[in-house]
């Protein structure tokens, strides 16, 4: 199938999944779930990779910074903006999207396959909207908290292993991460995790409701939609990132 | 009563169906056999509306059901319930809550009233004490019954069967096809069944269709069959030993 199918047939899927919900009440209690199933569960993997993510960006650039012109507490401001930047929205976007993608392709790849989505369209629902819209709004809403806290944790993550060994005082950490501290890098950071996040929902779910065949099928849906999801995440990082820096 | 004319589909340019027009009656068990791939699953999806038709009309009880926009399509689909080949049970739902869900959905029943509906089509069906386990915890005959049980949660008006005993043991698949013609007459439902299963036919046939390479072929009632000298229908219907055996010994007398 070529690209413009593709793009065609994924605003046709969005335009039903954002069409009138039959039953509110059915549709919350659904985001709820979905809150739980996809947010909730991914705030350890998120928090182990943030604090590693963290310990990381402190002691490459501290071995980088060896010169004494630098001043430490540069070690403190580059983990910092490299988390908040980059690190606690980019990455953990890319993480998500092999974790959360490949749930949700595989969830709704393996109804199609099963007939379970016929049974929905049978009973008069609105299947692309029931099973599609509240994963897209429990990730949404909930992928900014997961991006905040990781850079909490991040930080965190980088005073503990640059102290733990030795390249920088707790002092001056404190200080570099408290250095030129632009609040609107926060925005900027939350924005694109929002945004990485429709993409990861929607691209993935677009990957599992076309599924057809086996199992085999639903797997290699599965891994499209992480690799997939993954490119535009890259994509419109460059993008956003032009449009909100620049 | 749903009207079937000049129903066409073709998928990639390749004809699937042709020129089919059938009548299928109310209060009957409507029965579409034929080999693997004649195009019965094909004709079952268009009916529902699953698979669009490339020309001709579905008509159920006078209104053209192909016809109707999204809207009306979706309100006529509350009075459709549908069996699948395999359940088609909700995975992550209970029994309970699997017979519930058109309920959820689609009435205005308060949470006690929906189980008590709920329990009452399971006890229809002959499911006792299973109502918390999950698909994957009950066997494929009872996954079946509870499919029947959520096809008839919203007292539909059309009940639809895509091959409903198929992976199950005969005396299963009896049962299932017992269950079936039962809660057609009870509910005066019209019924299509889709089948390959001779038991089926002779248990279930007040009304049969057989459908070949995409075109019907051939429609009666299960005594029909016996005196019938249609050589492709003859060919499907006595393909096994058995039933030659019953042929011949029904000739015979």
């Amino acid at each position: 199938m070529g690209l413009f199918q593709h793009v065609g047939k994924y605003f046709i899927l969005l335009g039903r999944v954002f069409s009138r919900p039959e039953k509110i009440r059915i549709y919350y209690r659904e985001t709820i779930k979905e809150l739980d199933k996809l947010g909730l569960s991914s705030i350890g993997i998120v928090a182990i990779i943030s604090v590693f993510m963290g310990a990381v960006i402190t002691i490459q650039t501290a071995y980088n910074t060896e010169n004494p012109m630098l001043p430490a507490y540069l070690i403190g401001l580059t983990a910092r903006d490299s988390m908040l930047l980059e690190f606690s929205s980019t990455i953990v976007a890319l993480i998500l999207a092999g974790k959360i993608g490949s749930n949700i392709a595989s969830e709704i790849g393996t109804m199609r396959v099963t007939e379970q989505i016929d049974a929905l369209e049978i009973m008069g629902v609105n299947s692309a909207s029931y099973l599609i819209l509240p994963k897209i709004i429990a990730t949404v809403f909930f992928s900014p908290f997961l991006c905040l806290m990781s850079m909490i944790i991040g930080i965190f993550g980088g005073w503990i292993a640059g102290v733990s060994v030795g390249v920088i005082t707790t002092q001056d950490y404190i200080y570099g991460i408290q250095y030129a501290f632009i609040p609107y890098y926060i925005v900027y950071a939350l924005i694109k995790m929002a945004i990485f996040a429709f993409l990861i929902t929607s691209i993935s779910a677009y990957h599992g409701y076309y599924s057809y065949g086996g199992s085999l099928d639903v797997g290699k849906s599965s891994t499209k939609a992480v690799v997939r999801s993954s490119i535009f995440i890259l994509l419109f990082n460059v993008i956003l990132t032009q449009l909100l820096l620049s | 009563m749903i009207e079937v004319k000049n129903i066409y589909k073709s998928f990639n340019g390749i004809p699937v169906l042709k020129n089919i027009n059938v009548l299928f009656e109310k209060g009957k068990t409507n029965l579409i056999i034929g080999q693997s791939g004649s195009g019965k699953t094909v004709l079952l999806k268009s009916i529902v509306g699953l698979h669009e038709v490339d020309q001709g009309e579905i008509i159920f009880d006078g209104t053209v059901f192909n016809k109707l926009d999204f809207k009306e399509k979706k309100e006529m689909r509350k009075q459709i319930g549908m069996l699948f080949q395999g359940g088609a049970l909700f995975d992550s739902s209970t029994v309970e809550e699997n017979v519930m869900y058109p309920l959820d959905m689609f009435s205005e029943m308060n949470y006690n009233e929906k189980r008590e509906r709920a329990n009452e089509c399971l006890k229809r069906v002959n499911i006792i004490n299973a109502n918390q386990l999950y698909p994957a915890e009950i066997s494929g005959g009872m996954q079946k019954r509870v499919a029947i049980a959520r096809a008839i949660a919203l007292n539909p008006k059309y009940l639809f069967c895509d091959e409903p005993n198929s992976g199950l043991d005969p005396q299963t698949a009896i049962l299932i096809d017992n269950l079936i013609k039962e809660i057609t007459e009870e509910y005066n439902m019209t019924t299509i069944v889709n089948t390959h299963d001779m038991n089926s036919v002779m248990e279930n046939g007040d009304n049969v269709m057989f459908i070949y390479k995409g075109e019907k072929w051939w429609q009666g009632s299960r005594d029909d069959i016996f005196d019938s000298e249609n050589k492709e229908l003859n060919d499907f219907i006595f393909a096994s030993k058995l039933s030659q055996k019953i042929r011949d010994l029904k000739n015979s007398r």
